[in-house]
């Protein structure tokens, strides 16, 4: 997996937005994603892992293209796509799609399941009608939805076949990487599981990588091979599912898999040690953005960022104490 | 060993729309002793929201509610006066902290207005039907919501008191919610998915708070999640519930160690922590407005057979202290 050139690379990305004071003038910048370096291999699944305003969907948006990096390179299949005008990397990005968190909402209500499957590749192919209905009815056919659907609207279908449908309308152009913006989030357990088995499904058929964004731990523990956890707009740990998860060196990353209930497990209730909230993205602390909760914190932490060191493992860590 | 605090028996409720009449909650019968922490859990649409709201007295306009009995604390609610409930039960004697600590606010008046609004009514010191709010009473009460957002564990209560909802994070809001639930000192609290909305440090933080106050205080809590996780943190006991009908009730332990209905046991299956979990639950949740007649998992049923499909059976207990309403549990020995 190491000796194939990464389909995605990211280096020192960053996002940021101007902060507005009341007469429009820009005061700061929020940081959404503040110097990210991450690659992702042929056919892997990444998860991205944090807490909400940690950036992950800002970072998944900014591959997409739809926000557009602030700084830093983004190389796709070879191709520099960082910081290209939408126009400019709409051809290099149509084998990169991006799935959005509620297929539900992001359903045209007025058009019929047929019609926005069909869409994608009236904009970006010049296939005849004929090739594409039946594009259409082989990848309605793989998601495992019946034909009659296509005829229905969105809002007649359940959560679990709108995720289907989303994920079908990502099918539709072949993509080779998927970024998945909680796929999972808002459905139940049974219905969730049956999406799960069906993303590695297509996975495997239509040799898909995965950019998998969610906040889910256990659902992340389950499908993807590395994970790299966020907080507050930076990678703290990123490795392999089963290090991270099993001996956690960041201190963050230690109390969001301590937070976790687990069914049969030791009642979280009684051990979690960490307090407080995450600070404002506005208003950062200096050096080590979690050092405000961190109970190893030390002066050295105010004063420098840690960066992300390699560890023996293979594993990176932005933590000055971690070994 | 406790005094049963709440009982629900056959309780039925039905919602008038525009495509028919649903029955959204099926004969479901249900009891909590005082002081324990008893979980809904089922998944979206099961009728955990709608037992919560009808136990409170909280359903909407066009619900119609009938039921054998409904009991708290020696009164029956189904047959209690609505003036009387709205006096001395809903928002004293059973409070509710609801799912969405973002929405429940009134962006417009400051915490400290909103607490105070309650205590004015529902403050422990005020008899019921009293229209004065005393100097006295306004200072006492003053003291007392202090003590309690400091019991929640808020920093500087006073200045607390003087921000807008909006100036606080979620979890700083759900803990106002909680402790605005305690202040009325109840003997129950509803709470409605209360950790859904908030990131999972923040939830253990809150579940370990909620957990911590109802047994230092002795209120028996209403939990709906449809997170089994969650539950498995707080609750003593758990009923699971779907498509409006109760299917088992167990103590913690037992319900997660030996499930005997089989919709608990695939639900339990499509844990993301488990090893079968990519398994799901095949088929869908009927509708509420045409469900099948009988025991309305059965179309998802591995077990179904012909009595299943008829009837949905009576509560029975096949192990001490285990109900189920199935025709099909599986009943394990415990291994010695």
């Amino acid at each position: 997996m190491t000796d194939a050139a990464p389909i995605l690379e990211l280096r020192a990305v960053e996002t940021r937005f101007p902060l507005r004071n009341a007469w429009g003038r820009q005061t700061d910048w929020l940081r959404a994603v503040d110097g990210v370096s991450l690659s992702v291999a042929r056919g892997e699944i990444l998860g991205v892992v944090g807490e909400s305003g940690c950036g992950k969907t800002t970072l998944g948006k900014t591959i997409a293209g739809i926000h557009r990096a602030s700084a830093g390179d983004i190389s796709f299949e070879g191709n520099e796509i960082g910081g290209l005008s939408p126009t400019a990397g709409r051809a290099l990005r149509r084998r990169l799609q991006y799935c959005y968190q509620d297929p539900g909402a992001s359903l045209d209500p007025h058009w019929k399941i047929g019609r926005a499957l069909e869409e994608p590749l009236v904009i970006h192919t010049k296939m005849a009608a004929g090739e594409r209905r039946a594009r259409v009815r082989a990848v309605l056919a793989a998601v495992g939805l019946p034909e009659t659907h296509l005829d229905l609207y969105a809002h007649e279908i359940s959560g679990g076949q709108q995720r289907r449908v989303g994920l079908a309308r990502i099918l539709m152009l072949r993509p080779s990487l998927v970024i998945l913006d909680e796929p999972t989030s808002g459905l139940d357990v049974s219905v969730q599981a049956t999406v799960l088995r069906l993303l590695l499904e297509s996975r495997a058929r239509f040799d898909l990588t995965y950019l998998f964004i969610s906040h889910d731990l256990a659902v992340v523990r389950l499908i993807a091979h590395r994970i790299a956890v966020m907080y507050l707009g930076k990678v703290v740990e990123t490795g392999a599912t089963e290090a991270v998860f099993g001996a956690p060196r960041h201190p963050y990353t230690q109390s969001l898999l301590a937070a976790v209930p687990v069914v049969g497990g030791a009642r979280v209730t009684e051990t979690f040690w960490l307090e407080g909230e995450p600070p404002s993205p506005t208003n950062l602390p200096t050096g080590c953005h979690f050092r405000t909760r961190c109970p190893r914190a030390e002066a050295r932490c105010a004063a420098e960022a840690p960066a992300l060191r390699v560890l023996a493992d293979g594993r990176r860590v932005a933590c000055h104490f971690a070994e | 060993m406790n005094a049963e605090l709440l009982s629900v028996r056959d309780l039925s409720v039905e919602f008038t729309t525009e495509g028919g009449v649903a029955r959204v909650l099926d004969a479901v019968s249900l009891a909590l002793p005082a002081g324990e922490i008893m979980g809904l859990v089922g998944e979206s649409g099961c009728g955990k929201t709608t037992l919560a709201r009808a136990i409170l007295g909280a359903l909407p306009a066009n619900a119609r509610m009938s039921g054998t009995a409904l009991r708290f604390d020696g009164r029956d609610l189904l047959a209690l006066d609505p003036r009387v409930a709205a006096d001395e039960v809903r928002g004293r004697a059973i409070t509710f902290v609801p799912q969405d600590p973002f929405s429940s606010f009134n962006p417009l008046f400051t915490v400290g207005d909103q607490i105070s609004e309650v205590l004015r009514w529902k403050s422990p010191d005020c008899p019921p039907g009293e229209r004065i709010y005393a100097r006295s009473r306004r200072r006492s009460d003053r003291a007392r919501a202090l003590a309690m957002l400091r019991a929640v564990q808020l920093p500087d209560p006073e200045r607390l008191l003087t921000k807008y909802p909006h100036e606080l994070s979620g979890g700083q809001r759900q803990r106002v919610m909680i402790a605005m639930a305690l202040l009325p000192e109840p003997k129950l609290v509803i709470a409605d998915e209360p950790t859904t909305a908030l990131d999972v440090t923040i939830q253990a933080q809150i579940l370990k708070l909620l957990r911590g106050l109802a047994n230092e205080r002795g209120v028996s809590v209403l939990f709906t999640t449809h997170d089994l996780g969650t539950a498995w943190e707080i609750c003593d006991r758990v009923t699971v519930m779907y498509a409006g009908q109760a299917l088992e009730t167990a103590p913690i332990g037992s319900f997660f160690r030996r499930p005997m209905v089989p919709y608990t046991r695939l639900l339990l299956d499509s844990l993301p922590s488990r090893d079968a979990a990519l398994r799901g639950i095949p088929g869908e949740v009927p509708s509420l407005i045409a469900p099948p007649p009988g025991c309305r998992f059965a179309p998802r049923c591995p077990l179904a057979d012909g009595p299943c499909r008829a009837s949905h059976p009576p509560p029975t207990e096949p192990a001490p202290d285990h109900q189920v309403r199935c025709h099909h549990p599986r009943i394990e020995t415990v291994p010695a």
